[in-house]
């Protein structure tokens, strides 16, 4: 041996590059992220790390693992959840209003065998699912009225979307895990103009009501004012409405022809007859 | 230098066994130093230093091993390259200390207080490390991957610059921009079960928002409903996430703006200002309602006084009233006292012209 290396070491390290490669080629390191579908000459034999799903990572599968070299080739396959992303969907209501929709689903690989058979790559997997999930998204919310399109997650759309699109998913080996809607927008143009106009009479509508509720508030102070203070002259005036009509028959004489402070009337001329009552005692005349 | 060409020389000895791998000693070395002749350490080179003719009849191993030696020389042992020994037994050396180093590298690992260390043997999750020094196996045998569980970190969804509109359940739109703040709670799913964790956080809290919206009036958005919301969407993401497997905490949601679109801005502040203008009149109707009310009692309790006064002697005090305001009134008018019948009193009316015509009647 030591002799064949002192002799071709150009030969025998090459020998021992071919040696190490087939050893590590030998046993696969199997990442968690992965799983494998060990094919001899195009004939699938064997599953490495298969999703199962109450065992989540740490299993048995992931680690190192063997396969015979130059004779079983290995297929990687996603063993994480994947993503399929639906380009925008417009979407006729039952009341024949459109809504554009964007929406993913998440989705496994859980029949890794099944999956390298139909589609061969994760990337086809999701090309095949995306324009079912269109599909299957416009066909249930197009049974729906409008208002009901706003929230589908209240009436189980989403999830009969969901089942829909994994009948078509387990085809493919994969599970689909969840349908959500990103966005649900009025298309631009006539439908999301008219939206602007029915919110700007809204608040214009909003607008008089608050005001006028303001002048309705405000009267019924006003009134309220008024009716106490009636209420509070009549409770003080009301003791005695003879004495009431002299001391105001009083005031008004006092404040019609000296004023009230604020402002002098006018110069008056009073022309008096003797028999006036102020100046009955002016005569002299007894009792 | 010359240290190190004695540690060469001893290493040189350790190995001197004449039949390394690389072959053939025994090539006449002319200028062999200290470390002699034949040995052929397990890297090295029979002591046929350097200075060989280039033309040596020799095949082509021969020529290959002459060129390795050669580069070794040059990388290795810089300076002394082709002075013989010493070059051959750094190489060890150095081999030795890369190798420690190697194995402290990958086999201690510092985890800082806010990481965790997650420790796949062959692929295969094994353990997470805690902070402080985790040892796990070398590594192509273990692999550590330090991830920071506790740095908070924020997606923005929705920009403050552009619209991001959004139906609301009574089917208007509002323009929403939020902050979805979130970290890892268990790092080895986070690192293992998603394929696109960042992606799918801010998906999911696109969904979330637009869902959770929907249910909500627009005044609820863009007024009192804003709190309710941002608890509501991190319930729905958390729970999606969960789904998910992603290990992923979400630690809140911040509305940063919810407002009307700017196409119909105009129309909601033509509501605010609606809302000052109502109060204004309400604010008013208050001062009146005051004012009247404080008079009224001014009044009524000024007459009770007075009438409280009257009631003990009703007689006097009327007469009394009487003259006091009946002298105030005349003492400031033009007073003529007329004995009737059967006078005619010319009357002197200059005073009266003199009067503005706007009080005629007195």
């Amino acid at each position: 041996m030591i002799e064949l290396v002192r002799r071709r070491p150009l030969l025998t390290g090459f020998l021992a590059l071919m040696l190490l490669f087939v050893m590590i080629s030998s046993f696969p390191i199997v990442p968690e992220t992965k799983q494998a579908v060990v094919v001899r000459f195009g004939k699938p034999v064997r599953i490495l790390n298969q999703y199962k799903p109450n065992h989540l990572i740490g299993g048995p599968g992931a680690g190192l693992s063997w396969r015979i070299p130059f004779v079983e080739n290995i297929q990687w396959i996603d063993k994480r959840v994947l993503d399929v992303d639906m380009e925008r969907q417009q979407v006729l209501s039952t009341d024949q209003l459109r809504l554009e929709v964007d929406a993913f689903a998440r989705y496994r690989i859980t029949n890794p065998l099944r999956m390298y058979i139909r589609a061969r790559t994760e990337d086809r997997v999701s090309e095949a699912l995306r324009p079912i999930l269109g599909s299957e998204l416009r066909n249930e919310l197009g049974k729906r009225p409008f208002a009901a399109l706003l929230s589908p997650e209240r009436q189980g759309v989403m999830e009969n979307v969901r089942r829909g699109l994994d009948r078509v998913a387990r085809q493919y080996g994969a599970e689909i895990i969840d349908v959500r809607i990103k966005k649900a927008d009025l298309p631009d143009g006539t439908p999301l103009q008219s939206a602007y106009d029915r919110m700007r009479t809204a608040r214009l509508q909003e607008a008089r009501s608050i005001r006028a509720q303001g002048a309705k508030q405000a009267q019924i102070i006003r009134a309220e004012a008024d009716a106490e203070a009636a209420k509070t002259y009549a409770a003080s005036f009301g003791k005695d409405p003879g004495f009431y009509d002299f001391y105001r028959a009083m005031q008004s004489y006092q404040t019609t022809f000296i004023g009230d402070g604020a402002e002098r009337p006018a110069p008056t001329t009073i022309i008096l007859s003797p028999q006036n009552d102020y100046l009955k005692e002016f005569t002299g005349r007894a009792r | 230098m010359s240290i190190l060409s004695g540690l060469g020389a001893r290493a040189a000895g350790l190995f001197a066994d004449n039949k390394g791998p690389w072959g053939p000693t025994g090539d006449d070395g002319h200028d062999s130093p200290s470390s002699d002749g034949d040995s052929g350490g397990p890297w090295g080179d029979p002591p046929k230093r350097g200075r060989r003719p280039v033309n040596a009849p020799s095949g082509s191993p021969v020529s290959f091993e002459d060129f390795l030696r050669r580069s070794k020389a040059r990388f290795g042992s810089g300076g002394s390259g082709f002075s013989g020994g010493p070059d051959r037994s750094i190489f060890i050396w150095a081999g030795v200390a890369l190798g420690l180093l190697w194995l402290l590298l990958t086999t201690v690992h510092r985890i800082a207080p806010e990481e965790r260390g997650v420790v796949t043997r062959f692929g295969r999750y094994s353990h997470t490390l805690g902070p402080g020094i985790g040892l796990t196996l070398p590594v192509p045998i273990d692999k550590v991957r330090k991830i920071d569980v506790e740095n908070i970190r924020a997606i923005d969804l929705g920009t403050t610059g552009e619209e991001t509109l959004m139906l609301t359940g009574d089917q208007n739109i509002v323009d929403i921009a939020y902050s979805v703040r979130w970290n890892i709670r268990d790092p080895e799913l986070y690192l293992f079960e998603l394929a696109q964790p960042d992606e799918t956080i801010r998906q999911v809290g696109e969904s979330a928002m637009r869902a959770v919206v929907s249910g909500f009036s627009l005044n609820d958005t863009i007024g009192e409903g804003r709190g309710d919301i941002e608890t509501r969407v991190q319930d729905v993401m958390q729970r999606v996430l969960n789904n998910y497997h992603a290990g992923v905490r979400i630690q809140g949601i911040a509305i940063k703006q919810a407002d009307p679109p700017a196409a119909v801005n105009d129309a909601f502040k033509e509501v605010s200002a609606a809302q000052q203008e109502a109060q204004s009149y309400i604010n008013q109707a208050r001062a009146y309602a005051l004012q009247l009310t404080a008079k009224a009692q001014g009044e009524a309790t000024a007459f009770d006084k007075v009438y409280a006064q009257y009631r003990l002697s009703p007689d006097v005090t009327r007469r009394r009233m009487y003259y006091e305001t009946m002298e105030r009134v005349l003492s400031n008018v033009d007073k003529t006292i007329v004995e009737a019948p059967g006078v005619v009193p010319y009357l002197a009316l200059p005073d009266i012209k003199k009067a503005p015509p706007r009080e005629p009647a007195q």
